[in-house]
């Protein structure tokens, strides 16, 4: 390289949400050489195109939309002035943190990171990866690229739509879609439960009319050049389509919203390990990855619903990784006691906890594998049950949390391992 | 009036082109797509075929051969992606181990070199997810992986350097005879050629009515091999494939084919020259040939296929599922020459697998009989410029030479396709390429943007933007893959109108 | 008396509670189900006045940056207003600069609510 490697205390991969809490955080906790890579030519991630309110009743108590959201933090990195390059997307993490980015104005850069938070947020899932069957026109989306049309662009996707997936972006955008002037024939879910959030479909489905068929697929795409219309049937339980049931809905325009896969490529390469549950880093009680000194925080450790919660998340992973730079973490056999998800919670973040690292108290956040009512989220430490809370309605959709408190785990000095499951009773 | 018209850019009608730029002759080609290489070409398995499959003594078979020794010549003057991973014919059982022998001596037969069969172990070795039902297979070292895209664009943006004119948008409906030459129909207006070459793909059994129609009996000896009339029907057979992540991409190394059983014909797998996985085709005939949707029972066949050969196949990994047609014929062989009492009009039909890699040797073949006939002269030493420059491939460049690249074009530090690397320089570069990439589907074919994990989420916003500044389009008129494809509509709120859009508490609609 | 119940979820922040809204001749006269105090007036609210915040984008012109600046009501509107909203903005187009919270349009479809930028441009 004829070019001189820099070096950083943080290099933050990302300036979304999460990379800007995990910036400021780190800041906050006294190390100031911290420096934010985004790869688009602004700040706020995401949020840029959710302009829908309903955001920060959390974290501000007051209800925002996704560029005011997005806007306090990034006034807040203002006023440290920590060091961002736009336009600069990383290409590479090593093993030993060195990160390699790409932009026009510097070509590439390379940067020795004392730590480094990856906070590159998630993709969604696209046609393909469903394997629907039919043509493949124009005029198939996903709700994010919608979403960016309509938001950023001011452009029309679709007259008449057919939405596939209640995630929560398929939501958003079927109110979008109508207020904008379109018509939304119908939201299919094949799931008998939707994956968004109750507040969406009641204000961006029922108040408009939109019909959300549970248990329903998209079985047949028609149009050669344009989408001309699609078929839609009910499925078994097996989630495969029931002959006899299906419905033709004429429309130029199919909408996806089945899902958000976390963006783990560089990750992966780096040699983080990944869970197969959630597609994102395995993580411990600092948020750090399976590599030391590097952290992981966001819709990219996890897809999350709310960004309240992604906020709150990448501060403790910034927290932490200033503190690995100031202070170190020392080195040890086992990365903490497992967290073990069972009987109904598909997965824990984190997944292991060294209780001499945790704070006071530690969020352990997750999700439920089904639709659950009336059921009791419990904690074991071991064999003892420390913690029993009854829950009226749990969802896929919706994640969950628990709260551990470091004394709990210090008063059990031969802890083997921590559960967390849901019990009837 | 042109010396030679050639109906379609496909992998075909682009070679042709191509082989005819090195004679002195005016060469047009009409295609009826907005872009080269959108039927037949576009979606097949990418293979480079060795060359045992086809009769000895066959068309096929010679210019299988002959087409993949072309094609890694080719590779190197052109610049598209071709990789020699050597191809493998399982067998999966005892029975059917003589199978394996006859292919090797049909190989033999047709020229193919380096044939061997290997067992079970080394075959282990080589491919260590292959199925355990593997007793043995033919090991072809000259198979390979070609990018389908990549070979059209280079061998028409050849071609047009050394002068072919190309018309898009540019279907044939009519051909008729003009005293010593032939008057097309072509789009809104007429083409005149001496010489017509059908390259029509699924459509060539349309055109060669057409150019029974229009054959007067002439008493000029036709130059062989003839084609003699009516005896052309093309069936489109749909072949369907899923194409996995990069994620994928190593799960097999080779080509892997079954070799076929009582219970048939069992489903490639392999990896591409992009770096994924690809496992197909089926095999089922169709009635239309615009019919290149996916099928659920196609694409169950695909996947239960997919473990014949090779065990765990991620099929979860699926970035798109796509399908094609190849131009079948009931003999399956090439039907290639001039009509017999039509002379100037040329056959290039039928031209089903192996047909990608014969498609150099088809160039060469068919130049030379269309040459013929005009009595046309290879142009003087120097007049054809073999070499056409590569699109730049961000995956393959090292840091050090990428960094270069920024220093000259700083677009190429811009980054619009994540997935699979592609900057805004890239773009550029083959928009303002002739022929141009002008909409979404050609620009993904010659620089693989959208091709990726993704599928366009994040960047297609972003090339919409690209090709507005670069060719003045307003955005309405971007389109997918031309006229009728659009990607958005309108703009927002174009049909808000306050007085049809009563709303009363949640009854709205 | 007639006694009419009503279903409702709330959707005052993302846990959604399942509320009870209990009406005696059209006057609510209990809400249940609710966590907290925003829930109780949401139900009740909801029943007799239902209100939405309506976020939209309108174009921008003279902006480096953006095509389209993102903008809100600056409060909630009656719900049946929600497209004469919509509609009346179709026309609006803003002007760079402009500053989260500035006003693109004042009093929309006579709701007596401004329409704010959410965005700066």
């Amino acid at each position: 390289m004829t070019k001189q490697i820099e070096r950083h205390a943080i290099v933050v991969v990302g300036g979304g949400p999460a990379g800007l809490a995990a910036a400021i955080a780190a800041y906050e906790a006294g190390e100031h050489d911290v420096i934010i890579l985004e790869r688009d030519t602004k700040l706020g991630g995401i949020l840029n195109q959710c302009i829908h309110n309903g955001f920060g009743l959390h974290t501000f108590k007051e209800e925002l939309t996704g560029p005011e959201y997005a806007a306090r933090y990034e006034q807040r990195a203002n006023e440290l002035c920590i060091e961002r390059r736009l336009g600069t997307m990383v290409v590479d993490i090593s093993a030993d943190r060195v990160v390699t980015a790409v932009s026009a104005e510097a070509g590439i850069t390379r940067m020795q990171a004392g730590a480094v938070v990856l906070a590159m947020g998630c993709r969604e899932r696209p046609r393909g990866g469903l394997a629907t069957p039919g043509y493949r026109p124009a005029g198939i989306f996903s709700a994010g690229t919608a979403q960016r049309l309509v938001n950023i662009e001011g452009q029309l996707p679709g007259r008449e739509v057919v939405i596939l997936g209640s995630g929560d972006i398929g939501l958003i955008m079927a109110r979008r879609m109508t207020l904008e002037g379109a018509h939304v024939a119908c939201v299919a879910e094949i799931m008998p439960y939707s994956g968004g959030l109750k507040r969406n479909i009641v204000q961006c489905l029922d108040d408009f009319g939109i019909p959300l068929l549970l248990s329903h697929t998209v079985v047949d795409i028609e149009g050669r050049d344009r989408v001309e219309a699609v078929t839609i049937a009910e499925v078994d339980d097996h989630l495969r389509p029931i002959p006899g049931t299906e419905v033709r809905y004429p429309c130029d325009t199919l909408m996806l919203s089945v899902g958000l896969l976390p963006e783990n490529e560089l990750s992966r390469e780096a040699g983080v390990e990944i869970s197969p549950v959630t597609r994102g880093p395995v993580v411990d009680e600092s948020l750090q990855t399976s590599i030391p000194g590097v952290f992981a925080c966001g819709n990219v450790l996890h897809v999350h619903d709310l960004v309240d919660y992604v906020s709150e998340e990448a501060s403790a992973a910034g927290a932490q990784a200033a503190r690995f730079v100031t202070e170190g973490f020392e080195a040890k056999g086992s990365r903490g006691i497992p967290v073990t998800a069972t009987d109904g919670v598909r997965y824990t973040v984190p997944s292991f906890i060294d209780p001499s690292r945790m704070d006071k108290l530690l969020t352990v956040r997750f999700r439920v594998a089904n639709e659950y009512r009336d059921r009791y989220v419990s904690v074991y430490l071991d064999d003892e049950r420390i913690q029993h809370r009854k829950k009226r309605v749990m969802a896929p959709g919706e994640m969950e949390q628990v709260v551990l408190k470091r004394s709990d785990l210090e008063a059990r000095p031969n802890l083997a391992n921590i559960t967390i499951k849901l019990e009837e009773e | 009036m042109y010396d030679v018209a050639i109906i379609g850019a496909g992998v075909s009608g682009c070679s042709i082109a191509r082989e005819l730029a090195r004679y002195d002759c005016s060469v047009c080609v009409l295609e009826r797509e907005e872009d080269v290489c959108c039927g037949t070409s576009k979606a097949n398995s990418a293979i480079v075929h060795a060359g045992f499959d086809a009769q000895p003594g066959s068309l096929m078979a010679k210019l299988n051969v002959e087409g993949n020794r072309l094609m890694y010549e080719w590779a190197k003057e052109l610049n598209f992606a071709v990789l020699p991973v050597g191809s493998l014919v399982v067998c999966v059982s005892e029975e059917t181990r003589p199978g394996l022998q006859e292919l090797l001596e049909r190989g033999q037969a047709n020229g193919v070199p380096d044939l061997r069969i290997i067992e079970r172990d080394e075959l282990l070795q080589m491919e260590p997810n292959i199925s355990d039902e593997a007793v043995a297979a033919l090991w072809a070292p000259t198979g390979g992986i070609v990018d389908p895209f990549g070979l059209t664009v280079a061998l028409a943006e050849n071609a047009a350097a050394n002068g072919v004119e190309f018309r898009f948008n540019t279907k044939v409906t009519g051909v008729r005879k003009a005293g010593d030459a032939w008057e097309l129909a072509a789009g809104d207006g007429t083409v005149t050629a001496k010489c017509v070459v059908n390259a029509a793909g699924v459509y060539a059994d349309d055109i060669h009515a057409l150019f029974l129609a229009a054959s007067g009996k002439s008493d000029v000896p036709p130059i062989e091999p003839s084609v003699a009339p009516n005896e052309l029907t093309i069936v489109p057979r749909k072949g369907e494939y899923y194409l996995l992540d990069t994620t994928a991409g190593q799960h097999v190394t080779h080509t892997i084919f079954m070799l076929p059983t009582a219970m048939g014909k069992g489903v490639l797998v392999s990896p591409t020259v992009h770096g994924n996985l690809i496992v197909g085709p089926t095999a089922t005939d169709v009635e239309s040939k615009e019919a290149t949707q996916t099928t659920a029972e196609g694409l169950a066949e695909v996947a239960s296929k997919s473990s014949l050969t090779v065990k765990n196949v991620p099929l979860r990994e699926v970035i798109t599922t796509f399908a094609g047609l190849r131009a079948h014929q009931a003999a399956h062989d090439f039907v290639i020459g001039e009509l017999e009492g039509a002379p100037g009009l040329f056959d290039c039909a039928a031209i089903e697998s192996p047909g990608l890699t014969s498609a150099p040797a088809i160039g060469v073949m068919v130049s030379g009989l269309v040459a013929e006939r005009l009595g046309a002269q290879r142009k003087p030493e120097g007049a054809f410029d073999p070499t056409r420059p590569g699109v730049v491939n961000l995956v393959i460049t090292s840091f050090d030479e990428w960094d270069e690249l920024c220093q000259k074009d700083p677009a190429y530090g811009n980054i619009i396709c994540r997935c699979c690397r592609v900057s805004e320089a890239q773009i550029v570069d083959v928009i303002h390429r002739v022929p141009q990439a002008r909409s979404l589907d050609a620009i993904k074919r010659r620089t693989g943007a959208t091709m990726g994990r993704c599928q366009g989420g994040f960047c297609t916003p972003k090339i919409m933007e690209i090709l507005e500044r670069e060719l003045g389009m307003s955005p309405d008129e971007i389109t997918k893959r031309g006229p009728g494809s659009e990607i958005v509509v309108g703009r927002n709120k174009d049909r808000l109108n306050i007085s049809t859009q009563p709303v009363e508490g949640g009854d709205a609609r | 008396m007639a006694t009419e119940i009503r279903e409702l979820i709330c959707i005052n922040c993302p846990l959604g509670c399942p509320l009870t809204v209990t009406l005696e001749d059209g006057e609510v006269t209990s809400v249940s189900g609710n966590t907290c105090p925003r829930g109780d007036a949401y139900g009740r609210k909801e029943v007799t006045n239902p209100r939405r915040t309506v976020t939209t984008t309108v174009p921008v012109d003279g902006s480096a940056t953006e095509h389209m600046v993102s903008v809100k009501t600056a409060t909630d509107i009656p719900k049946g207003k929600i497209f004469d909203v919509v509609s009346e903005l179709a026309g609006v187009r803003a002007k760079a600069p402009i500053a989260i919270g500035d006003v693109v349009l004042a009093n929309v479809a006579g709701t007596g609510v401004d329409v704010i930028a959410t965005k700066s441009a």
